[in-house]
């Protein structure tokens, strides 16, 4: 579902004496469907980095990256667009909202953006923030002011909302109690076991050990450090 | 939104020189159904010449702006007789300017300046325009009892929100927004960007949206051209400019924003 290959990137910093740092060199992975990859290695070492390759927010300089039939390398904006869209799912660490919208529109938006009826999108939003524990007085609040657990619980309810064939989850379980911790990883397991493709970064090693069924360390694809 | 639609504006070669001195110069771009481009730049950059030219405001001194029209398919809009192209401002284009009063009539009242667009494609019923009328000032969220009041007694914020509703009322297909939050207080930017975002995703609009905030595009803008100097010098997915600029001007543009 997810295949990289020979794939490396380079940030060139025009304004720092145009200075090159080669960040990760000829990675190749892949990832099958209801399989979950965790990407390890020290911070720095570029995990941040690929799942950002994947997504398309980092541009590719060599090597294919393809989830599905699409290679994002090479795609065209609006075709990454639909597979973001459609495909793939990314939870990152960080929400980013337009102020004022409610907890319950936000989570919902992903599958307005498919097509799924008000009713239908708001139904599952409240099923996910309940699962939660997100307490219903705060729904038609903005997540804006929300502690930062609270946030990221929205933001991972956001990112299960639609059902996506593949995933990029950066530190789900980072800043959770036990109980809603138990809870990611459930939904977690509930996606592998549907078939969803996971790749993640997981510095939680017990959760790590419990949903991923593989590790690749990306020191081995640092340049300028040993594996 | 499937990936074989054709582009309902398509942009080719657009340059435009004021005496020797080059407003923009040889911008091309497709745009799609249901996609917001991003024009961002410093002042000067030629982001609001290309923005006027686009839109039939100024001559363009070479290049097409092709958009797909519901009657004749494809057309260049440059090259179109000017009662067509007004015809076209009026009916599937709508322009917001930055400063309200560009595109409100100051000396009619609120309903009046919704009407008069209705009017202006063929309305002529009372009652109609009225209603609908006052169904767009709730949209932008203004009172029902304000619509006989006139926008000099708005504030800046429902000026700009009646001017939206002015502009979206006939059912535009793709409208041009020349800084739509520029000189607004925050909490007024926000609750635009929300409406903005709300009635992007219901009626289906494409829009091109100059501005010099960055946030505001990370918001709203599925695309994101950067100019300097009259020329695009990159575009791409609005994530990865900001994320992963590669011009240096982009990474200079990006990395000069102040943290909050």
């Amino acid at each position: 579902m997810i295949d990289l290959k020979d794939v490396s990137k380079t940030f060139t910093l025009h304004n720092q004496g145009s200075a090159v740092i080669e960040v990760v060199n000829d990675v190749s992975l892949s990832v099958a469907p209801g399989e979950c990859v965790a990407l390890t290695g020290a911070s720095g070492a570029g995990k941040s980095t690929l799942m950002r390759m994947i997504y398309g927010n980092y541009l590719t300089q060599a090597g294919s990256i393809r989830i599905g039939d699409v290679d994002i390398v090479q795609a065209e904006p609006r075709a990454v667009i639909a597979l973001r869209r459609e495909v793939l799912g990314y939870v990152s660490q960080f929400l980013r909202v337009v102020p004022r919208v409610p907890t319950l529109e936000v989570v919902a938006e992903p599958l307005r953006a498919v097509g799924v009826s008000a009713g239908a999108a708001e139904a599952r939003a409240a099923a996910l923030l309940e699962k939660l524990n997100i307490p219903q007085r705060l729904w038609s609040l903005s997540p804006t002011t929300f502690s930062g657990g609270e946030q990221q619980r929205v933001n991972i309810a956001r990112g299960f909302a639609h059902a996506y064939p593949a995933m990029l989850l950066d530190e789900p379980t980072a800043s959770l109690d036990a109980t809603n911790r138990e809870v990611v990883l459930s939904l977690i397991e509930e996606a592998k076991a549907s078939g969803v493709a996971i790749i993640g970064i997981f510095h939680d090693e017990a959760a790590r050990a419990r949903v991923c069924d593989r590790e690749i360390d990306v020191s081995a694809f640092t340049p300028g450090v040993a594996a | 939104m499937s990936a074989d639609l054709s582009p309902l504006l398509s942009v080719k070669g657009i340059s435009k020189y004021y005496g020797a001195h080059i407003g923009c110069a040889d911008v091309s771009f497709d745009l799609y159904p249901g996609e917001v481009m991003g024009i961002v730049g410093e002042s000067g950059s030629g982001k609001s010449t290309l923005l006027n030219c686009m839109a039939g405001h100024l001559a363009p001194d070479a290049g097409e702006v092709v958009f797909d029209t519901r009657a004749d398919g494809p057309k260049d809009t440059v090259t179109m007789s000017e009662p067509e192209r007004r015809m076209l401002g009026r009916t599937d284009w709508a322009f917001v300017h930055q400063h309200a009063r560009d595109g409100l009539r100051m000396g009619v009242s609120a309903g009046g300046n919704v009407g008069e667009r209705l009017m202006a494609v063929g309305e002529r019923h009372y009652g109609d325009i009225r209603g609908k009328a006052t169904d767009w000032l709730g949209r932008v969220e203004i009172d029902a009892d304000r619509i006989d009041d006139r926008p000099t007694t708005f504030s800046g914020g429902m000026q700009q929100r009646l001017q939206i509703a002015r502009n979206l009322v006939t059912g535009p297909r793709l409208v041009f927004m020349d800084e739509p939050t520029g000189g607004l207080d925050v909490s007024v930017q926000a609750r635009l960007l929300d409406l903005l975002r709300g009635l992007v995703r219901d009626m289906g609009l494409s829009a091109i949206i100059v501005t010099h905030d960055l946030a505001v595009v990370r918001l709203l803008a599925d695309r994101l051209m950067v100019m300097k100097s009259g020329r695009v010098v990159e575009s791409g997915l609005t994530d990865q400019v900001l994320d992963d600029p590669q011009h240096a001007y982009s990474q200079l543009l990006v990395s000069s924003v102040l943290q909050v």
